[in-house]
């Protein structure tokens, strides 16, 4: 806890609110320090509803909410939380704004809200969740948490929705349920392109996070690892 | 019986917690660079299934369900707490991984400095509320079906750590490309793991 209060101190003084640093915050967690291709957060749910755009849409923008208010109510109740109960403390934060996502979802996007099934449950244990919880709401100012929410939140859903992107257009030749690739040339229709359900999978998940990583990784080479 | 062992079974090798719906990832991933941590993480999923499934089951059944209050008074057969499910699972979750790790601190100690580090871990780990999650979604007849069905999904998870794990170690030997190194080779290892476990799919148990 003393490390907490010495920062609070430190960060009395004012800045604008989107300074340099702060905006930061926002554009680290998109390349630098992405939460899945990084930080090995949050993976569970980022693959499993990545089959279509639609859902993914949906869950990041999910994640969204509950990561950027959630990390304004942990840090707004930073130096009241115990250490000893945090974790539970932190868990009572994210199942209540998850109850309301999903009461949410379950009125106004209905088919969606089946297609996620557990899956909204289980942002709860969203290790990108309690992650920042713990590295960075319980020690900053509630402005700074809010952006840090957001930011990875951003990074998060990017990556679910380039996976998405490519898992559909692949597997099912379409984007948001639209066709793109057009019906004429599918075999069943005389043509000569077949769609690739291998990508519709799950495995095929990992396997395209993978190349994501390949990618990344080969135009930043800092983040290679040794091992 | 039959049935038990199907559930059981299914639980371990068609509906495998890692290949099928990447649940437990997260420790998965972070957990799983040596066989021995990964031995002892997966013991610990397999202790904390068997035992908060069977709980919250009863939760479910008796006091959320739709009509679930009955046994309180007649006129609660109307009242619909699942809304509250995802909170209570959590709460019971939460709470019996402390008295777990409580109870072993006591009374096996070996155990506990074997699996001390790990059952805090456990709180967060999607594949323990995912565990309770489909069981609510599944609906299970009774409650031995989904005590089986919470120690098939640990032992399903134990198998699929202690795998990568004993990859993970041998393929530091490999030259694998430099931007794959360490997370992205895992994620194909895990990928091909999963078509493998694909196969398993065809059975109808």
């Amino acid at each position: 806890m003393s490390e907490v209060v010495e920062k609070n101190v430190v960060e009395t003084k004012r800045e604008p609110l989107f300074s340099k640093k702060n905006r930061k915050l926002i554009t680290d967690p998109l390349n630098d320090n992405n939460p899945i291709t990084v930080q090995v957060l949050g993976i569970c749910s980022a693959l499993a509803i990545t089959v279509k755009l639609k859902p993914a849409v949906v869950m990041a923008l999910s994640v969204l909410f509950v990561l950027g208010v959630g990390n304004v109510v942990i840090s707004l109740l930073r130096n009241f939380i115990p250490n000893r109960i945090r974790i539970i403390v932190q868990l009572v934060v994210v199942a209540s704004l998850v109850i309301l996502v999903d009461q949410v979802l379950k009125a106004y996007v209905y088919d969606v809200s089946k297609q996620l099934s557990v899956f909204v449950g289980l942002i709860i244990t969203n290790c990108i969740i309690m992650g920042r919880f713990e590295a960075f709401a319980l020690g900053n100012t509630p402005w700074k948490s809010f952006l840090d929410g957001v930011g990875n939140a951003f990074g998060y859903g990017i990556i679910l929705i380039i996976v998405a992107f490519f898992r559909e257009l692949l597997g099912n030749g379409t984007l948001f349920d639209f066709h793109v690739i057009p019906e004429s040339w599918m075999i069943s229709n005389g043509g000569f392109y077949a769609n690739n359900g291998l990508m519709l999978l799950p495995p095929m998940a990992l396997i395209v996070v993978a190349i994501i990583i390949w990618v990344q990784r080969s135009r930043n080479t800092k983040l290679i690892e040794n091992n | 019986m039959q049935d038990l062992i199907n559930i059981f079974v299914k639980a371990i090798f068609v509906e495998n917690m890692i290949f099928a719906y990447f649940l437990g990832m997260c420790s998965y991933l972070a957990v799983s660079k040596t066989v021995k941590t990964g031995v002892g993480l997966g013991i610990a999923v397999i202790f904390v299934l068997g035992i908060t499934v069977p709980i919250n089951y009863l939760l479910e059944n008796y006091v959320l369900k739709e009509g679930a209050l009955t046994w309180l008074d007649e006129s609660f057969a109307t009242v619909d707490l699942s809304f509250l499910s995802f909170i209570m699972f959590i709460a019971v979750i939460a709470s019996m991984v402390q008295l777990v790790e409580m109870t072993v601190e006591k009374f096996a100690p070996a155990l506990y400095n074997a699996l001390g580090i790990f059952l805090p871990l456990i709180a967060v780990n999607c594949a323990i509320l995912g565990g309770s999650l489909f069981m609510q979604e599944r609906a299970y007849s009774n409650i031995s079906e989904a005590t089986v069905f919470g120690l098939g999904s640990g032992v399903g998870w134990f198998l699929a750590i202690v795998a990568i794990a004993a990859i993970r170690e041998k393929i530091r030997y490999s030259n694998v490309p430099a931007p794959l190194r360490g997370l992205g080779i895992t994620f194909v290892i895990t990928g091909l793991m999963g078509l493998g476990f694909m196969a398993f799919m065809g059975i109808k148990l």
